[in-house]
């Protein structure tokens, strides 16, 4: 196909559409395994088939995210795909056993023949969802570093698993606080409550380590007109945090009222950190070491993926919607048959 | 052991558990949706109940297809980053697709089939069943498109070790992509044929009289007699296909050492590369030749013709029996089941059983069946253009084995998991097909 937009343009259309994919990924399976990290938390079976049932039609779909994302990454740019696989082959090999039990403990579970094999795939539940998010985070950490070596690079990445843990289960709790009602839903906003802090902590400390490690990016935030350019992000992000904090003192509201607003909330404060880093990182798709222009497709093959995609994301993007309205308001009894 | 021959292992192991799913779920997606038309059409319950029944299944059958294959597009750039650096312009477009086309739609409309039942009218339930049927469809369509084309690639230049696309009309319906599409879809539709039967004939030995019971086991038995020849018809055009292609795999397939005239089909073997012949060799003779060029005096191509870059005769010669093996049993038992069901109206007990012995068999043919055209393909990974040797990334074998054995106790958990649990819910069978929310009666003199 021949290409009908600027070939020099491919590579950052097609780093933007990534870099969309796996946000839309970080958010939407981010509250799946968030709120199966937090099932243990609940002891009774009522309250556990509640949680369950508020992300059981999605986490599918929501999954295919990450299949969107990794695979924009191999298709685009696939000598970065080797790098970057390659230098995290492990963690890589355990998010993918943490997901395989997290996605078909699901279906198990519901299928279990008494409360003993229901709990042990309800275990299965919750460490397949920590150990996803874990080694997510992990990877987080050892790409910012860009893959650097010593006890210090991998006590950052440690940080940033747990970090990225609670940052999971910090919007699984509000998703929870809009989707569910009663003793569970107050029990939600505690853990939102307590998840908030160490999650700000975690912003903050991902966002002052990277441009110290790396001049380039040092420039890119500190120098001027960006400083002031760039303020907005850091300001936002601190009133979002605050904003957040002081609605959940006073959740429940009655009737329910800003019961989606802690979940928002939570995806703009993703997004914000997200576009941070972006940032931070732009032009690069291994940090510092390859361009998305160095590693960028033939032009030929990116256009037509290009056509296909404005063709199909628009629908995809249609029908999540409507599955959305379809599943729209509180989770009530687990209607799985 | 090396790293090349552990990512080949480590990736062979992933993509053999990964198909068992989608070959159950690609044709059940179809199945289910004649369940729902038929309920449409008839009004009569048991076809709801066979629905609901066999949904679940269908539901976690899609889990473990999805699961095991997000694995694989990570494997992709972990065990063969050579792979995509060479020929990525060709076989990234056709994955792209596969998840716009596919994976969303699946997954969305997945979760309105399950979840959605009370909560949208029944059109669009239905319309939900087609929809997710249909994406199990495209899936196959596009991950067969690119694996046709290793196969048989076409519409493509090289140019500085990296191949461009030419002519994307070609590199889709490559000579190859309408046999092995088509066998593999007709492959699909016989696994679930068996795995229908199988299942039923147990509920049915135990005693559960349920009318979706004899319903679904006629369903799977019809299936099996057309689908059965059917599929004898499609894997002789795909090995014609393949003759005309790629005749170092055939000539593995047949045991086939030397060219010439008169081949004899060889039915049982043990292949010697040392020596470069057969063992304790029984075969027809001429068959070969008959079969493959319709002519006794046929000459076929023998394996000298391509020593030293044809596939290992052992695996593939043996794999190909299994799969001629079981689909000769699976023609058998379709045909026979049918003729009873024609003039029986029944089964007897004795081919109740044997069903019960087949319900797998469509997992053992797709398995062997993948075996004899990826081993056969050897030591090409894009035949003439990449080698799977040049593909294979610098992992330690150390981090590939450790992995690997990861992989394989979780895989076989999930497999015992799965099959258990398809047994649980077929014991429950009554139970399973409950509505959601509905109290079932439960029987006088049990104890709750």
């Amino acid at each position: 196909m021949t290409p009908f937009v600027p070939a020099d343009w491919l590579p950052v259309i097609f780093a933007g559409l990534m870099a969309l994919s796996i946000l839309f990924y970080v958010v939407l399976d981010g509250f799946d395994l968030g709120v199966g990290i937090l099932l243990p938390r609940v002891r009774e079976e009522a309250g556990r088939d509640r949680m369950i049932a508020a992300i059981g039609p999605f986490w599918d779909a929501n999954e295919t995210w990450l299949v969107l994302g990794v695979g924009l990454l191999l298709v685009a740019f696939p000598s970065a795909h080797g790098v970057i696989l390659t230098a995290l082959y492990l963690p890589v090999a355990v998010m993918l056993v943490g997901l395989m039990l997290r996605g078909v403990a699901f279906e198990f579970r519901a299928k279990a023949h008494d409360l003993t094999s229901k709990r042990r795939w309800d275990h299965a539940f919750v460490a397949g969802s920590l150990v996803a998010a874990l080694s997510q985070g992990w990877m987080l950490g050892r790409y910012v570093l860009g893959f650097a070596e010593g006890w210090a690079a991998l006590a950052f990445a440690a940080m940033a698993a747990v970090g990225l843990a609670i940052a999971y289960a910090f919007i699984g709790a509000t998703w929870l606080i809009w989707r569910t009602e009663g003793a569970l839903q107050r029990q939600a906003i505690g853990w939102a409550r307590l998840a908030i802090w160490p999650l700000g902590i975690g912003i903050l400390l991902v966002s002052a380590v990277t441009p110290l490690v790396s001049a380039r990016i040092f420039e890119r935030w500190f120098s001027v007109p960006e400083v002031f350019l760039l303020a907005p992000l850091p300001i936002v992000t601190a009133a979002l945090l605050l904003g957040i904090a002081s609605l959940l003192k006073h959740l429940p509201l009655p009737d329910d009222a800003l019961r989606r607003f802690p979940f928002w909330g939570a995806v703009a404060l993703f997004a914000l950190f997200f576009a941070g880093l972006a940032w931070s990182f732009f032009p690069y798709v291994v940090p510092e070491r390859l361009t998305i222009w160095q590693a960028a497709s033939a032009p030929e093959s990116l256009s037509l993926i290009l056509a296909g995609a404005i063709f199909v994301l628009p629908i995809i993007l249609g029908y999540t919607v409507l599955a959305w309205r379809i599943f729209g308001g509180k989770a009530r009894d687990l209607t799985y048959y | 052991m090396d790293a090349l021959i552990l990512a080949r292992i480590q990736f062979a192991a992933n993509i053999s558990f990964h198909i068992l799913f989608p070959a159950i779920t690609i044709a059940l997606g179809w199945v289910l949706l004649f369940f729902k038309l038929r309920f449409n059409a008839t009004g009569d319950d048991k076809w709801m109940d066979a629905y609901r029944f066999w949904v679940k299944v269908f539901a976690l059958s899609f889990a473990m297809g999805v699961v095991s294959g997000i694995t694989m597009s990570f494997q992709f750039g972990t065990n063969w980053p050579g792979f995509m650096e060479r020929v990525g312009n060709i076989a990234g477009p056709l994955l792209a697709y596969e998840v716009l086309t596919a994976f969303f739609l699946e997954a969305t409309f997945l979760g309105i089939m399950l979840f959605g039942w009370k909560r949208v009218p029944g059109w669009m339930h239905t319309g939900a069943t087609v929809l997710v049927a249909f994406g199990t469809t495209m899936s196959a369509f596009w991950i067969l498109v690119l694996n046709s084309w290793m196969h048989t690639p076409q519409g493509f230049e090289m140019r500085e070790g990296v191949a461009h696309a030419t002519d994307w009309f070609a590199i889709v319906f490559n000579p190859s992509m309408p046999y092995r599409l088509s066998h593999m879809l007709m492959a699909s539709a016989l696994t679930v044929a068996f795995l229908l039967a199988g299942i039923s004939a147990w509920r049915w030995l135990r005693g559960d009289r349920a009318p979706s019971v004899m319903a679904v086991l006629r369903t799977g038995v019809v299936m099996a007699a057309i689908g059965g020849p059917t599929q004898l018809l499609l894997g002789d055009m795909h090995g014609l296909n393949t003759l005309e292609h790629q005749p170092a795999k055939v000539a593995a397939m047949e045991g086939n050492w030397e060219t010439g005239p008169y081949v004899p089909l060889v039915l049982f073997a043990i292949p010697d590369e040392a020596t470069r012949s057969n063992r304790f060799e029984i075969g027809i003779p001429w068959g070969a030749s008959l079969i493959l060029r319709h002519d006794p005096a046929g000459e076929v191509p023998g394996l000298n013709q391509f020593r030293g870059a044809h596939p290992p005769v052992a695996p593939v010669f043996y794999a190909f029996r299994v799969m001629v093996g079981t689909g000769m049993l699976m023609i058998g038992f379709g045909l026979i089941g049918a003729w009873f069901l024609w003039r029986r109206g029944a089964l007897p007990r004795v081919m109740m059983w044997g069903l019960v012995g087949m319900t797998f068999s469509g997992w053992v043919a797709t398995l062997a069946g993948w075996y004899v055209t990826e081993i056969g393909r050897q030591p090409w990974l894009v035949t003439g253009v990449l080698t799977t040797a040049q593909a294979v990334g610098p992992v330690p074998a150390g981090s590939v084995g450790t992995t690997l054995a990861m992989y394989l106790v979780l895989y076989g958990m999930l497999l015992v998991a799965y099959i258990a649990t398809l047994y649980r819910l077929a014991a429950r069978g009554r139970l399973a097909e409950a509505m959601p929310g509905t109290v079932m009666p439960v029987p006088k003199g049990s104890v709750a």
